[in-house]
C-alpha cells in the first residue's frame, strides 16, 4: 500500500514537472529557438569517480542523460543536436575502456532502434559522423543499419560523432575537394560546345582574345546546360571539319586555362571544401555546450563553430539538467538581437 | 569574475545595450589596480596615457610567485575585443578605443617577453572587419601603419620578431611594404615572436593550404592519397613559427566565441573568456588567465 502511495506520488511529480517543462518551453518559445545545439559530453569518468561507480557505469549515465537531453530539445523545437560521442584521440586510451564503450555505443544504438524509443516518437533521423572504418565491426554494422533505417525520418536529427575529430574531417573535404576539382577539369576538355557560344567564340579566338574565349565557351556550356541544347544539331551550318578544329581548339583552351587555374589553385573556393564536410548534412550549430568546465573544443566541430558561442557548465555530463539547457538558450536569445543588429549594420 | 564567465553560461553585456553595473565596476576597479604601474588606462581622461612611451626602458617583469616557469603556456593567442565599447563607456569615438587598445598590446607584448612566452598571436583585423564603415577601417589601417613605424625599434631592441599572417593583398600597398620591412628587419629576434593576424580568419587559412595542396598535387609533388593533417599544417599560415599551436586563447569584452580565428590551430587549445575590455586588460587580468590555464589538465583525448 505505501509502495503504491508512493508510486503514486511519484508520478504524480512526474506529470507536475513535465507540465512545468512544456510551460518553461512555451515561455522561451516566444523567442528565437536555436536550430541545432552541439554537445561535448565531458565528464562520465570524473561521475563514476565521483560515485565510487565503475567506469562503464559512469558512461551508462551519461547515456541516460543524452536522452534527457535530446527529448528536453526537441519538446523546445531544436531540429538538429550533435553530439561528440568518441573521438579519434579515444582510442589512444586503455583498450579495455575503447571496447567497453564500443560494446556500450553497440548497446545503445540498437536500444534506440527500438519501436518505442525516443527516435521513432519524434522522427529522428540518425547520422553518424566520422571515420567509420575505425569502429570495430559490430559497432560499424549496427552503425550502417540505424543510419539506413531512420533514413526516411524528417522530424529531428541527431548526428553523433564517432571516431571522429574536426582536423580529420577538414583533411578528408581537401582530399575530396581536390579529386573533383581534378575531375572538373579533365571532364571540361570533353564537354561540348553549343552554336550560340560557338560563334563567340570563334570571334573572339579570331580576335586572339584568350580569356573572352574561354568566358564564352563557359557561358556557352552553362546556357546548354540549362536549355538542354546540344550542339550536334547546328552541324550543317558550319561545316564538320571547321567545327571540329575550332572545339578542339576551344576545348584545349579551356582544358589549357582550367588546368591552369586548377594548378594556382584558384578554383577552390570555401564553399568547396565545405560542401565535403561529414556535416554538411546539418547548418552550423547555433549553441556548443561542453560539460565538466574544461573550456576547450577538443578537436570538435572546428569548422563549424567558429562563430558559435561556447558555454563550459562545471555539471558533469550525467548530471546536466534542464537549467543548463534553459539557460544557454536564453543567453543565446539575448545575443541573438545583437548578432541579428550586426549582421544588418554590414 | 575572470571565472564566472567560464563556471556558468551567465549573460554578459554586449555592445549595443547601456552599459550594466558590472561592467562600469569591472572597469574602475581594474583601472584602479592597473594605475598603480602605468598611466596607461586611467579613467576618463584618455590624455593621462603616455601615447608615444616606448615599451623599452622599463623594468623586466619578474614572473609572479603563484606562477610555475615550467608550466607557462609557449604559444598565448589574444582577441583583443573591447575598443570601441571602451571609448563608448567613456564618450568618446572608437578611434580613441583603438588607439588605447594599441598601447595596451604594446605593453601585453612586453610581459608575455618578460614572463617567458614565445609566441603571441593577436587578432588584429579580421576578414570579416573588411565590412565595417570605411571611415573606420581607414582610421585602423592609418593607426596600424603608425604603430608600426612607432614600435619597430623597440622590438629591434626587445628582441621580438614580427610576423604578419593574413591576405597582405588586400591592403595599401605602402603598408604591405613596411610589414615586409618590418618582419625582415626583425626575423633573427628570438626573444618573442609576436605574430598578427591581420585580414585573417581560420577559414580563409584553410582554404589558401587546401589551395597550395592542390597545386602540389597537380605538380606531382604529393598524391591525393597522402594528403594528411602533417601536409595542411605545413601549408598553414602560422608555419611562419615552430609552435604553431596556441596552448591559451584568451578573449576579452565577454563574448564568448572564438569568431573564426585560428581555427584548425585551436583545436586543444585552452580557452579562456574574461568579460574585461581590451584597453583595461592588465597584468592581474594576464595572472588570472595563466592561473586558470596551470590548473587545467590538459589530457588530449586521451587518459
Amino acid at each position: 500500500m505505501q509502495k503504491s502511495t508512493g508510486d503514486i506520488i511519484r508520478h504524480l511529480l512526474s506529470g507536475l514537472y513535465g507540465y512545468l517543462r512544456r510551460c518553461i518551453f512555451a515561455i522561451l518559445s516566444v523567442g528565437p529557438v536555436p536550430n541545432h545545439i552541439a554537445f561535448i559530453m565531458d565528464g562520465n569518468r570524473r561521475y563514476a569517480k565521483k560515485r565510487n561507480m565503475r567506469e562503464g557505469d559512469g558512461h551508462k549515465a551519461g547515456f541516460t542523460a543524452l536522452m534527457s537531453i535530446l527529448r528536453y530539445c526537441y519538446e523546445l523545437g531544436v531540429k538538429y543536436v550533435t553530439v561528440y560521442a568518441f573521438s579519434i584521440d579515444n582510442f589512444k586510451r586503455k583498450p579495455k575502456e575503447v571496447q567497453t564503450l564500443m560494446e556500450l555505443m553497440r548497446e545503445k544504438i540498437e536500444e534506440l532502434l527500438q519501436q518505442e524509443s525516443l527516435i521513432n516518437e519524434y522522427g529522428v533521423r540518425l547520422h553518424f559522423i566520422g571515420d567509420l572504418k575505425l569502429l570495430t565491426e559490430p559497432v560499424r554494422v549496427v552503425v550502417e543499419k540505424a543510419m539506413r533505417v531512420t533514413a526516411h525520418n524528417n522530424q529531428r536529427v541527431v548526428l553523433i560523432c564517432v571516431a571522429y575529430t574536426s582536423r580529420h574531417e577538414i583533411v578528408n573535404a581537401v582530399q575530396e575537394c581536390c579529386k573533383e576539382k581534378w575531375n572538373e577539369v579533365q571532364a571540361s576538355k570533353e564537354a561540348k560546345v553549343p552554336t550560340g557560344a560557338f560563334a563567340r567564340i570563334d570571334q573572339s579566338m579570331k580576335a586572339n582574345d584568350f580569356q573572352d574565349s574561354c568566358k564564352a565557351y563557359s557561358n556557352g556550356v552553362e546556357s546548354a546546360r540549362k536549355k538542354d541544347c546540344v550542339f550536334d544539331h547546328n552541324f550543317g551550318k558550319h561545316g564538320v571539319d571547321h567545327i571540329e578544329t575550332e572545339i578542339t581548339s576551344c576545348n584545349k583552351l579551356v582544358g589549357i586555362n582550367e588546368a591552369k587555374k586548377y594548378k594556382q589553385g584558384e578554383v577552390i573556393k570555401l564553399v568547396d571544401i565545405e560542401k565535403h564536410m561529414y556535416m554538411a548534412v546539418a547548418p552550423d550549430p547555433d549553441i556548443l555546450i561542453r560539460t565538466s568546465g574544461e573550456a576547450r573544443l577538443s578537436n570538435f566541430l572546428l569548422w563549424q563553430t567558429s562563430t558559435c558561442p561556447l558555454y563550459a557548465p562545471t555539471a558533469l555530463w550525467p548530471e546536466i539538467g534542464l537549467r543548463h539547457l534553459v539557460w544557454a538558450v536564453l543567453d543565446f536569445q539575448r545575443h541573438h538581437f545583437y548578432l541579428e543588429k550586426k549582421k544588418k549594420q554590414f | 569574475m575572470t571565472m564566472l564567465s567560464l563556471r556558468l553560461p551567465i549573460s554578459l553585456v554586449n555592445s549595443v545595450t547601456p552599459p550594466n553595473i558590472r561592467i562600469t565596476l569591472s572597469s574602475k576597479t581594474h583601472a584602479a589596480v592597473v594605475s598603480k604601474r602605468s598611466s596607461a588606462t586611467a579613467l576618463p581622461s584618455l590624455s593621462t596615457r603616455n601615447e608615444g612611451a616606448s615599451v623599452s626602458g622599463e623594468v623586466s617583469e619578474p614572473l609572479p610567485a603563484e606562477l610555475a616557469a615550467e608550466l607557462m603556456p609557449k604559444h598565448v593567442a589574444v582577441i583583443m575585443d573591447g575598443n570601441g565599447r571602451w571609448a563608448k563607456l567613456r564618450g568618446l569615438p572608437a578611434s580613441a578605443g583603438h588607439r588605447v587598445g594599441m598601447q595596451t598590446l604594446m605593453t601585453f607584448a612586453k610581459l608575455c617577453c618578460s614572463w617567458g612566452v614565445e609566441v603571441l598571436t593577436v587578432f588584429m583585423f579580421s576578414t570579416q572587419n573588411w565590412l565595417r564603415p570605411k571611415v573606420e577601417v581607414d582610421f585602423l589601417l592609418r593607426l596600424y601603419e603608425s604603430s608600426l613605424i612607432s614600435t619597430i625599434e623597440c622590438m629591434k631592441m626587445e628582441g621580438i620578431r614580427f610576423s604578419m599572417i593574413g591576405d597582405l593583398s588586400k591592403f595599401p600597398e605602402c603598408l604591405q611594404r613596411m610589414i615586409i620591412s618590418a618582419e625582415n628587419d626583425t626575423k633573427h629576434n628570438s626573444r618573442l615572436q609576436l605574430i598578427v593576424a591581420a585580414s585573417y580568419s581560420g577559414k580563409y587559412d584553410v582554404v589558401q593550404a587546401c589551395k597550395s595542396v592542390a597545386k602540389n598535387t597537380k605538380d606531382g609533388l604529393l598524391h591525393l592519397e597522402d594528403i594528411n593533417e602533417n601536409i595542411i599544417e605545413q601549408e598553414l599560415e602560422t608555419k611562419c613559427t615552430k609552435f604553431p599551436y596556441p596552448d591559451l586563447l584568451i578573449r576579452t569584452g565577454g563574448d564568448l566565441r572564438v569568431s573564426n580565428f585560428l581555427l584548425w590551430q585551436l583545436a586543444y587549445t585552452e580557452l579562456y573568456f574574461n568579460s574585461v575590455l581590451w584597453p583595461d586588460f592588465g597584468k592581474d587580468d594576464f595572472l588570472d588567465a595563466l592561473s586558470s590555464f596551470q590548473q587545467r589538465k590538459r589530457t588530449y583525448g586521451g587518459r
